[in-house]
């Protein structure tokens, strides 16, 4: 090992293990992800191949096949809890993106959702057992976000009792599904319902797209990939174009609409409940996003102990970059961020099971603010991630910007995430939608509870900066939970300014949609702080449940970095709002900087506790032994760019261009 | 006038019809997009020139940047091997001198996708650093490729701190040469551009030791590769380091020297000299081994950064006219993307700032000229002002922190000592439309950051930090001092532009706002820094947001037109999403059809999909 790394190691001031567990939930936990891992790792059929050595079209055809082996070797070590078929994939495709994945994701939990329980019968089997293999086609072309937008038509003819689906203009072909451009031989495909010559709004339809057998295109389909993007090369995004495509009326999925063969339309009782998929997988988002940032820091921390540059003092040797205080700036916050992230995307999934329960049992009562917040958290959280991958790209200087680093790898399949299931600005305006409807409920005397119940303590007239002396308390910079307060004022003057603003528009607007749009720059900025102070509540109450007094402590530094950084980030906010003062803000990036030499010493085994596998981090930067300079020697030799020792095109223009001119 | 009919024959014309959402956009002429674009230019000369080189590039399909996107790293080097055979061909036939204004346009057309651009850094190095007869020798060589040349500086282990390379240079008296050596595995050359494949000679910064005396980097010329077969030559390993996030196109490497002996007149002896015995002369500073990056950060600038901030502001503007997205009002279609406020939000300030950069940079070259040819004639005077005013890191990334560039401060940082205001005297909303006001905001939280860190540093050694130790525990603040000072220079550039244009009341106008945009930006982003010591109040600030604000639909009815004036062609975009008329959605599809994955058939079908659907089938 490293010797840097090594020292490290023994200076920190806990037991990165014990971390480990509180990350994983218990060590239980720990013990059988590792064991899971283990199968995989020391399975002899398991080829780690270097996915920066190959071509795209190489890269879909390893992930194939690695969704391949993957259907069977689960079958053979009998993994089907759910958690542990995450834990599965993840080390088994290493960083590959999978092929089939929205087969599971998605076609198969919307056939469940909203599928009757005669289609469950018919279609389940096949495509657990992939004889089917399913995408799910929603966005088109010219429409994302906004679903009504969407313009594939399903219109029915009760003559034959089929659906006709078409593609009326270029705008309306169904783009970006995953899996849809080579691998999927069916698709549930959203259209607008049209019967008895009248619209009814977007349904799902089964709709078979190659022949079994042959694969190819079915008569009066075009689909193909829609070509190479930042990431995600080895996933055959694709797009899909239909003229009177005819399919049976019983492919509609009818759990809640149906169409009756004389093509009556019958409506579904309630909508609220197809928010379900939605839900689920926004809040796995934040958990995704904790994980890539987890990751990030890991290869920047480890690279920044072994990298030396530059002196701090004339004559003495290069210091570890770590040791230079632009370094830690750069990381510990980050560093930071992932353990706040790593606990909210805990949070999520748990709330996401106790609410999925209350709902099995018809109350739908905490589902408004749980779509809410997972809207809000889903952008906060992936909009954070995404800079800070980067950042952490950048602190490895130019080294980085190798895919030896692993840092663009990371990059550039997590940047989607702020973008696709949700855009992020429409997220951040659907959670402010909920905080202004949070808002006028508390001024009609109603009071609201959970993450937003501080907006009963808003007395309406507060907002006059005049009146900051009544803010109740004085910020304690070294208190968690004193700083979650502070949070939550920030969050509830913002919702207020939004608030106030918006009415003010309404009453000179000609719509309420118009005062909307002109408000939305404060409704995003409320929204924002929103969020803010719900990872810093849900990580300061973490800390109340860490038994062991070492992993305390170093989680407390954690969480003050994590509030303090903020702050100073967003001193405006505090000051404006006289939340703080201009000498309290002084003492909060004094206390910042105190902090970062307090971590330090930490900083190693802090991303040890992560437990990443070295195939997992892809990175010859973040290898957990640190012998990074001779691997990197050896990853380079492998590139297929050095097969020859002279490239043909010397002979075909650097020759010439010699000789010609 | 706005010569809307050579615009409309901008691009490669999906077809006759411009959609008509981008149409409308066009037809609001608050200003002369031509005019605004000589401007951006320089002159209408230039433009002209310009739109020459950049039609004879985009008339040969040799130079075509069309099918970048479906090649793999080794097609993509390729083609940009190809391009500048191509380029260089033309460049001979037309009589166009190396570092001519057609050059650097000739890149523009191909949005820098060449290879072999090394070798004019070589060229300017060898300029720069060489002797009179070291110049007479190489460049003529260098200008007919004789030879193919790169510029070997960073190592393995080290990168920024040139002081820590390990590559040696050891003088041997006997036989009057250099033995160049890499010793360690982190001495490795590392990243340099077009040596991996590509180059037969490199210019290797390494530590010169003679008479047994160490004496800092200096530059040596190493023939790397055999002119007859380009294979390596005797005690080199040389190759490429591997895929990277981007830079297809260019064959960085790596490069491992074994004892390998070169003349001691390869060693570039402008400023230092060993004579035959062992004997070291200094001609001039050290330092001035900086220069060639100095000289390599300014073509950045005006060649990378600010160029591709305003491609990425065509692009996403042109996009935005032509995406439609969920309906402000109830009963109309959807809204065009940049009707929403949000939209706005994120994409003016870029655009600002594509302009505030571009004005900056032009004027830094002006500068850069003016004192070029006195440093040449060793004259030092101007250097350290010099490092100053060329600070890469704000304008490169606002949010990328260089902790070294920010040791020199210019010397000229007036506003240090002129008269202060304690608060800032606005009223209301309309008085921070006032260029002087902000500029002197901008001046205030600088000098109030420069003095504080100054503080620290000096309260921190008083109470028994040594210096070093100081230093680093004041760096962070140091950087934000220096960014907050490179934000007042960008904003004061831009207000003096604006000063210029006062023969085009129009231009000025709608660059005017802008600016605001681009200074309250910067105040909103930063108000913690404004407010701090109660320059500006809470409602001041609040004041800044509704001018702000007020701001966006102003700048609204003129972005395309302000986009336009970049005039960008599409062969130089190359992107489906800003092409000049508009027709996204049909180049989208054409796009995507032309993808290998669609024209080259599914082996991964034949190997693992089917037996994968029949196997199951079988189980079930």
């Amino acid at each position: 090992m490293n010797q840097d790394l090594r020292r490290e190691r023994e200076a920190a001031s806990f037991n990165p293990e014990l971390l480990t567990h509180v990350l994983d939930g218990s060590p239980e936990n720990t013990r059988r992800r590792r064991e899971i891992e283990n199968l995989i790792l020391n399975d002899p059929d398991f080829q780690h191949e270097d996915l920066n050595f190959l071509s795209r079209s190489q890269r879909y055809e390893v992930a194939v096949k690695k969704s391949a082996s993957m259907v069977k070797k689960m079958r053979e070590f009998g993994i089907a809890d759910p958690e542990e078929i995450v834990w599965f994939k993840k080390i088994h495709l290493v960083n590959f993106v999978e092929p089939v994945s929205l087969n599971f994701s998605m076609f198969i939990p919307t056939l469940l959702n909203q599928g009757t329980t005669a289609q469950q019968e018919k279609w389940l089997l096949s495509c657990k057992g992939l004889e089917i293999i399913g995408t799910y086609a929603q966005t088109e072309m010219g429409h994302g976000t906004h679903l009504r937008g969407l313009e594939t038509t399903a219109t029915y003819d009760p003559e034959t009792q089929e659906f006709i689906l078409n593609s009326p203009t270029v705008t309306s072909i169904k783009w970006w599904p995953g899996g849809l451009g080579k691998t999927s031989n069916h698709a549930i495909v959203l259209a607008q319902l049209i019967t008895k010559g009248k619209c009814y709004g977007l349904h799902a339809f089964i709709v078979p797209i190659r022949e079994i057998g042959t694969h190819k295109p079915l008569p009066g389909i075009t689909v193909g990939d829609i070509g190479p993007k930042f990431g995600y090369d080895e996933m055959d995004n694709g797009y899909l174009k239909m003229d009177n495509y005819r399919i049976p009326r019983e492919n509609m999925l009818m759990k809640y609409a149906q169409v009756k063969p004389d093509g009556t339309y019958v409506k579904p009782v309630s909508n609220k409940l197809t928010y379900g998929t939605m839900v689920f997988v926004r809040s796995f988002l934040v958990g995704e996003a904790a994980r890539s940032l987890s990751k990030a820091c890991t290869i920047a921390i480890r690279y920044s102990a072994v990298r030396h540059q530059s002196e701090l003092k004339p004559g003495e040797p290069e210091p570890q970059i770590l040791d230079f205080q632009t370094q830690q700036y750069k990381l510990f916050p980050l560093l930071a961020t992932a353990y706040a992230f790593q606990f909210v995307g805990a949070y999520m999934k748990e709330t996401y099971h106790r609410i999925n329960e209350d709902i099995g049992q018809g109350d739908l009562s905490e589902l408004p603010e749980l779509h809410a917040l997972t809207a809000g958290l889903k952008a906060f959280t992936s909009w954070t991630t995404n800079a800070a991958i980067e950042a952490c790209r950048m602190a490895c200087g130019g080294h980085g910007y190798s895919h030896c680093s692993g840092l663009p790898n990371i990059y550039v399949n997590f940047t989607p995430t702020c973008t696709f299931e949700g855009e992020n600005t429409v997220m951040m305006l659907q959670t402010a939608r909920f905080l202004m409807k949070s808002y006028d409920q508390v001024h009609s005397g109603k009071l609201m509870c959970g993450m937003v119940s501080y907006l009963n303590d808003l007395p309406s007239q507060r907002i006059q900066p005049q009146q900051v002396a009544v803010w109740p308390t004085v910020v304690d910079i070294d208190s968690p939970d004193s700083l979650t307060e502070a949070y939550k004022l920030r969050a509830a003057r913002l919702v207020e300014i939004a608030a106030k603003n918006l009415q003010n528009e309404v009453i000179h607007r000609e719509s309420k949609e118009v005062a909307w749009n002109l408000t939305s720059i404060d409704l995003v900025r409320a929204s924002e702080a929103h969020c803010h102070y719900v990872v810093v509540k849900l990580f300061s109450e973490k800390l109340l449940k860490i038994q062991d007094k070492s992993i305390h402590t170093v989680l407390k530094n954690l969480c003050l970095l994590y509030c303090l950084y903020g702050v100073s980030q967003k001193a405006g906010d505090f000051l404006q709002g006289g939340i703080m003062t201009e000498s309290q803000i002084t003492q909060v990036n004094q206390r910042i900087k105190e902090l970062l030499t307090v971590i330090r010493p930490d900083a190693v085994a802090l991303v040890d506790a992560f437990d990443f596998q070295d195939v997992t981090l892809g990175s010859v930067l973040g290898r957990y032994d640190g012998n990074v300079y001779e691997n990197l020697f050896e990853w380079a030799k492998k590139s297929p760019l050095n097969k020859a020792e002279v490239h043909e095109s010397y002979h075909k223009y650097l020759k010439p261009l010699q000789s010609k001119l | 006038m706005g010569s809307p009919v050579h615009r409309v024959s901008l691009g490669d014309t999906w077809s006759r019809q411009v959609n008509p959402d981008i149409e409308r956009e066009r037809n609001i002429q608050s200003f002369n997009v031509e005019r605004l674009t000589n401007i951006l230019d320089g002159r209408a000369e230039n433009t002209a020139l310009r739109r020459k080189v950049e039609s004879i590039i985009h008339s040969d399909p040799k130079c075509s940047l069309k099918d970048n996107y479906f090649m793999t790293q080794n097609e993509c080097y390729e083609a940009a091997i190809q391009r500048k055979f191509h380029i260089q061909t033309i460049a001979k036939c037309l009589g166009w001198s190396e570092n001519s204004p057609e050059f650097f346009y000739a890149y523009r057309a191909v949005s820098g996708e060449v290879a072999l651009t090394i070798h004019s850094i070589f060229l300017q190095a060898l300029r720069s650093l060489g002797s009179e007869e070291q110049i007479a020798k190489w460049a003529p060589l260098c200008n007919n490729f004789q030879i193919i040349t790169t510029y070997a500086q960073t190592e393995l282990g080290h990168g920024t701190y040139l002081q820590g390379l390990e590559t040696e240079a050891t003088y041997d008296a006997a036989t009057q040469e250099f033995v160049v050596h890499s010793p360690t595995m982190t001495a490795t050359k590392w990243w340099p551009g077009d040596l991996g494949r590509s180059a037969t000679h490199a210019l290797v910064q390494a530590q010169l030791i003679c008479s047994g005396a160490r004496q800092g980097m200096h530059a040596f010329i190493v023939p790397i590769r055999s002119l007859e077969d380009h294979t390596p030559l005797p005690g080199i390993t040389v190759g490429d380091i591997g895929p990277k996030m981007g830079f297809d196109c260019t064959d960085h490497g790596f490069l491992r020297l074994d004892h390998v002996r070169i003349p001691r007149d390869n060693m570039l002896s402008r400023f230092a000299q060993v004579l035959p015995d062992g004997t070291y002369l200094k001609l001039g500073k050290l330092q001035i081994n900086y220069l060639s990056m100095v000289i390599t950060r300014v073509n950045l600038l005006w060649g990378e950064v600010t160029p591709i901030l305003q491609k990425a502001c065509v692009i996403a503007i042109r996009y935005s006219v032509i995406r439609r997205q969920s309906c402000l009002r109830p009963s109309d279609p959807e809204a065009k993307v940049l009707d929403h406020q949000t939209q706005q939000q994120k994409l003016f300030p870029q655009l600002a700032t594509a302009y505030a950069f571009h004005f900056l940079t032009s004027n830094l070259l002006e500068f850069f000229h003016s004192s070029y040819d006195a440093i040449l004639n060793k004259d030092f005077s101007l250097l350290p002002e010099m490092a100053g005013f060329l600070e890469k890191n704000y304008l490169q990334a606002q949010a990328s922190q260089d902790s070294t560039s920010q040791r020199s401060l210019p010397q000229s940082v007036a506003y240090l000592t002129a008269a202060d205001l304690a608060k800032c005297p606005a009223q209301k909303a309309a008085d921070f439309l006032h260029p002087q006001l902000y500029t002197k905001a901008w001046a205030h939280v600088a000098a109030r950051l420069i003095k504080d860190s100054a503080h620290h540093l000096q309260t921190l050694m008083q109470s028994g930090a040594d210096r070093y130790e100081a230093w680093n525990q004041t760096t962070v603040m140091h950087i934000q001092a220096a960014k907050a000072h490179c934000h007042y220079v960008s904003v004061k550039n831009f207000t003096e532009t604006l000063d210029k244009l006062e023969n085009e009341p129009a231009i000025q106008q709608v660059l005017k706002r802008l600016c605001d945009l681009y200074a309250l930006h910067g105040i909103l982003t930063n108000s913690g820094d404004f407010l701090h010591d109660g320059f500006l109040s809470g409602a001041q600030v609040d004041a800044v947001r509704t001018a702000y604000l007020d701001l966006l639909p102003l700048i609204r009815k003129d972005a395309i037109l302000l986009t336009d004036a970049f005039d960008f062609m599409d062969q130089s975009l190359n992107s489906a999403l800003g092409c000049y008329d508009g027709n996204v959605y049909e180049r989208l599809f054409e796009w995507a059809q032309r993808s290998p994955t669609n024209t080259q058939g599914n082996p991964a079908y034949e190997k693992y999909l089917r037996p994968l659907l029949q196997s199951s089938r079988a189980k079930l």
